[in-house]
């Protein structure tokens, strides 16, 4: 089973849920873990081992200069901008560029060929017995989230339960890591905001088809409207971490609530049996 | 030579539109004859990449200089490689104002 974990809001506790599930997960079962907020991945520091580590690239456009006649037929081709042709020259714009390939099947003379651009990285480990961490990173000043994001989702194995950390908002990161789950945990808190994106993220994963449960975390215990919403449009709120100071600080020295609190692991068995009725699938 | 003028309208009464790449019209104004020609831009409710695209139709269009309020970083790096000379207007006139203050020489020249 696939599981995504999203939320609108940032900072709501997607990567708190999605660590502590997969540690959960992890004594029973085979579980891959993928951080696939890959602008700022931050599981692995709930689960430090060494990693290896490799490079993702893309492909891009290369001109070849003696064989092009400047005729413009890439550039008009190209809907990113991403190529403009000057009487002399051409100029490329690789942060424009969505590795489509057009410009090389549309140029006339085969003066364009592919080379591969580095966009971000991806690092495996093993943490602890029974689960593999996978994390894509996006490099610093590039633009495309979404091919690291494929990328990672490919790494999983086809025997475990796979749990995804998606980037907080709606957009395409979001929709390329939600895409393809079998169910989707959408962590929300006590405030107005996270309310309001909540609705957002809800909406999204309805129109992906993907079904979807809430946790509410941070609970002030004031959540009528959050659970009005939930009942509203037949989100099962799965569980509800409440505001505390001690899960605060277990969380602030790196540490993971169903370690320092291991009676909290039933809680966390619950959502994946929940998530696994969701999806209608046995294990 | 050619100036070209990005604007809110297809007239040079129009006021000077201060974005590049989504300004609604471009204006070439003739800088020997005084005559004018406007371009609806295609590129202005684009997804992205519209800097570049609406700086390639400019040079298409054989505009010498441009006349803009802001410039981003790609269709900086075309009109540079082309050659094109780009100027700072954002004084909130028309068209015809930023020309005049063009043939005067006073308009900021982009660095």
């Amino acid at each position: 089973m696939k599981l995504a974990v999203a939320s609108g809001k940032g900072g709501t506790g997607k990567s708190m849920v999605a660590a502590n599930l997969a540690f959960t997960l992890a004594w029973t079962g085979e579980v891959t873990l993928i951080d696939c907020d890959v602008e700022e991945p931050n599981l692995h520091l709930f689960f430090p081992a060494p990693a290896t580590t490799r490079d993702i690239t893309i492909p891009v456009p290369s001109i070849v200069e003696f064989a092009c006649k400047h005729c413009g037929k890439c550039a008009e081709f190209c809907q990113y901008g991403a190529l403009t042709v000057l009487p002399d020259r051409v100029l490329f714009f690789p942060e424009l560029c969505h590795s489509c390939g057009g410009c090389m099947l549309v140029c006339p003379k085969n003066a364009i060929t592919e080379v591969s651009r580095r966009i971000g990285t991806l690092s495996t480990s093993v943490p602890m017995k029974g689960l593999q961490l996978i994390t894509g990173t996006l490099d610093t000043g590039s633009p495309h989230a979404v091919p690291v994001i494929r990328e990672a989702k490919t790494m999983a194995g086809h025997n475990t339960t796979v749990i995804i950390d998606t980037a907080p908002g709606t957009s395409c990161p979001v929709v390329e890591a939600v895409d393809g789950c079998d169910a989707c945990i959408l962590v929300t808190e006590s405030t107005p905001f996270g309310l309001h994106d909540l609705q957002l993220a809800a909406d999204v994963v309805s129109r992906l088809g993907i079904p979807a449960g809430v946790v509410i975390n941070r609970s002030d215990g004031k959540d009528d409207q959050t659970i009005q919403f939930c009942t509203d449009h037949d989100l099962d709120i799965m569980m509800t971490i409440p505001f505390s100071r001690e899960i605060a600080a277990i969380q602030n020295r790196g540490d993971l609530l169903t370690r320092a609190r291991p009676e909290w692991q039933k809680d966390f068995c619950s959502i994946f049996f929940k998530c696994k009725a969701l999806a209608g699938r046995e294990r | 030579m050619k100036v070209c003028i990005t604007a809110q309208g297809a007239t040079p009464e129009s006021k000077v539109e201060e974005r590049f790449g989504r300004a609604p019209y471009f204006i070439l104004m003739d800088s020997d004859t005084g005559s004018f020609e406007a371009i609806a831009n295609p590129y202005a409710d684009g997804a992205g990449g519209v800097g570049p695209k609406a700086a390639q139709l400019i040079l298409d269009r054989n505009a010498g200089a441009l006349i803009s309020g802001l410039l981003g970083g790609n269709a900086k790096a075309v009109l540079d490689a082309a050659g094109v000379a780009q100027y700072t207007y954002r004084s909130g006139g028309t068209v015809k104002d930023a020309f005049a203050e063009f043939r005067n020489n006073t308009l900021q020249k982009v660095g």
